[in-house]
């Protein structure tokens, strides 16, 4: 591999992460169900899916989620290939390679023999299969969740369930400058590249790596400062208003009602 | 190290979030004493900065890249309570948006990564810098070895969060729940992944980033605005650590001893015989403390016990090490006034 490949790789890490936000907000101006929820609503429901995710012991109620999860993703318009895309790849072959050893390192009963020695153990393929299914599950919740509710909203809704305004402004303001500082460290490596002909070693590569995160750095203190002023001539005193346009509607009170009943029907199944 | 949603019991997640909290409304409270209303947008800035420092890819020898978190860097520029608050949101936004660590698993990493790393990683570096100048070599080292240690402290966290899934939560045929390895298992794979590559690389990023600061912008690192606040923090640690002590005989649930610390018995049980050396050697040096139990005490009360004996003797021997170092520090320092013309 050439050395100067981890400008390329740099720059396809920053463009693929601008791309997730861009994608995200898009899908989430989409007019699917779940995006014509209030957030308030999904803010409790799905979350709410992911506690009975970590409570539930056995397969069922983890199949049953998935299948929900898939459903609702389609009925919100979110494409089956982004969504599998996203859900099947990154994240859950990470897990699976952890829980591989699992089916052969957990003690229990046999379930696969060799030669008269046991290879798997029934215990290890459960354990191993609840983990993949449960960090599959969240995680389709969770994009759910993103998918369908912009930022804003979704702040919006925290705000509405007390939580701090402090943190609030904090989770909204880092939005939208991670957004400008991918777009400055993306420019600065696309720069680099473009002025580089010959080849650098590592440890120069490492160098300039460094340079440039300490530069990124710096500009984001003066930006700091720049913004705050921005902040105090356009009248701010500590205090963050927004425009909040969140309702009920009959509609979610429909989707309370059926996530409620699910939810409830889960737990029963879990614990009976 | 982030820990995905399905890992951990909703009970350890549950705990993790009522741990973290208290660290999140001290930060918050002491941030904002120093910045007033520059709060928001000063830690909106430094959380997106910090969300940017954990995607750079790091080239490493052999053409592979790495990631660094950058904890400590941050805790060194601006204080140990506002990294608590900006890795904390940055954990956030990568949960929610990018699916990057859970939900229900955000308290265990904001603890692991966001209050213990930077954490530890910063006050190494203040112990090993002293009262030395802000463009010596010696707080360069301080920063490296402080971000690499953060990181293992981090780590070897997330190992023992992991490794305590199989032991408590399991099914009646022993099927465990969650993360399925125990802690001789998790802690070492942990650690060892640490300790060779991460550590390195957080503690080269760190170095490197460091150095430029030095050189450029030394005015961000002589910075002392938010440094002063850490305040009362030795109170918080030290409850910290007393809940910990307790905590201990949880070891007592583990069925085995910790990896590769057999005892000359257990390695009887393992190999079938003791290595005549570990044999001769084993009598050499009797704990007063054998087994961390105290004679005449149950099981629990002498691990509790034991725990606080250890503690304290750490951290007198910290405490040693820090005025050592420091009363060294002074010494060089008178000599090297000269230095600071060059600054």
């Amino acid at each position: 591999m050439r050395e100067g490949d981890f400008l390329t790789r740099n720059i396809a890490g920053f463009t693929l992460a601008l791309e997730h936000i861009v994608l995200t907000e898009d899908l989430s101006h989409a007019a699917g169900l779940l995006q014509g929820l209030d957030a308030r609503v999904k803010v409790l429901t799905l979350p709410l899916f992911i506690v009975i995710v970590g409570l539930a012991r056995d397969f069922p109620v983890l199949i049953a989620v998935f299948i929900m999860a898939l459903a609702l993703a389609l009925l919100s318009k979110v494409p089956a290939a982004v969504f599998l895309k996203r859900l099947l790849i990154f994240i859950p072959i990470f897990t699976a390679v952890i829980a591989i050893p699992a089916l052969f390192i957990t003690p229990g009963d046999p379930l696969v023999t060799a030669s008269g020695r046991t290879v798997i153990t029934v215990q290890g393929a459960r354990s191993a299969g609840l983990l993949v299914m449960r960090v599959v599950d969240s995680l389709s919740l969770g994009l759910l969740l993103i998918f369908t509710t912009p930022w804003n909203k979704l702040l919006a809704a925290l705000r509405w369930f007390h939580l701090p305004s402090i943190v609030i402004d904090i989770l909204g303001m880092t939005y939208r400058y991670i957004f400008l500082l991918l777009h400055t460290a993306n420019s600065m490596f696309l720069s680099r590249q473009s002025r580089t002909v010959g080849r650098f070693t590592g440890a120069e590569n490492r160098r300039w790596l460094g340079r440039a995160v300490a530069t990124v750095m710096v500009k984001s203190q003066y930006l700091s400062e720049e913004v705050y002023l921005a902040m105090l001539s356009r009248g701010y005193q500590g205090e963050i208003y927004t425009l909040s346009s969140l309702a009920l509607r009959r509609r979610d009170f429909i989707w309370i009602a059926f996530a409620l009943a699910a939810a409830a029907f889960m737990i029963w199944s879990i614990y009976q | 190290m982030h820990i995905p949603d399905g890992y951990l019991s909703p009970a350890t997640c549950g705990t993790m979030y009522v741990v973290t909290a208290p660290f999140w409304v001290i930060a918050v409270k002491r941030v904002r004493k120093i910045l007033n209303h520059r709060t928001v947008p000063a830690l909106a800035l430094l959380a997106a900065f910090t969300f940017i420092l954990m995607m750079f890819n790091v080239p490493l020898p052999g053409g592979t890249t790495g990631h660094a978190v950058g904890g400590t860097m941050v805790a060194i520029v601006l204080g140990p309570w506002a990294a608590v608050l900006s890795v904390s949101v940055v954990l956030a936004i990568q949960a929610i948006l990018f699916g990057d660590g859970g939900l229900t698993t955000l308290g265990a990493n904001c603890f692991n990564m966001a209050v213990v790393l930077p954490m530890v990683g910063y006050y190494i570096y203040k112990v090993i810098s002293g009262n030395s100048e802000i463009d010596s070599k010696r707080r360069l080292v301080g920063a490296a070895v402080g971000s690499y240690f953060g990181l293992l402290a981090g780590a070897l966290l997330t190992g023992l969060e992991l490794g305590i899934q199989p032991l408590l939560f399991h099914a009646a045929d022993g099927t465990p729940l969650y993360a399925p390895y125990a802690l001789n298992i998790a802690i070492p794979v942990m650690a060892i992944g640490h300790l060779a590559i991460a550590g390195p690389v957080e503690a080269i990023v760190t170095g490197l980033v460091f150095l430029y600061l030095q050189r450029s912008h030394s005015t961000l690192l002589s910075r002392q605005a938010v440094q002063r606040s850490e305040g009362k923090l030795w109170l918080i640690w030290s409850g910290a650590l007393v809940l910990l002590a307790f905590a201990t005989p949880l070891g007592l649930l583990a069925a085995g001893t910790a990896w590769a610390e057999w005892g000359a018995e257990e390695l009887q049980e393992l190999l079938g015989y003791i290595p005549r050396g570990l044999q001769s050697m084993s009598d050499i040096w009797h704990a007063p403390l054998p087994d961390y139990t105290i004679p005449g005490t149950g099981d629990v009360a002498g691990y509790i016990i034991s725990a606080v004996i250890g503690i304290i003797a750490v951290g007198f021997l910290l405490w040693l090490l820090g005025r050592w170092i420091s009363r060294k520090g002074s010494v060089k320092q008178g000599s090297s006034t000269s230095g600071v013309s060059k600054a």
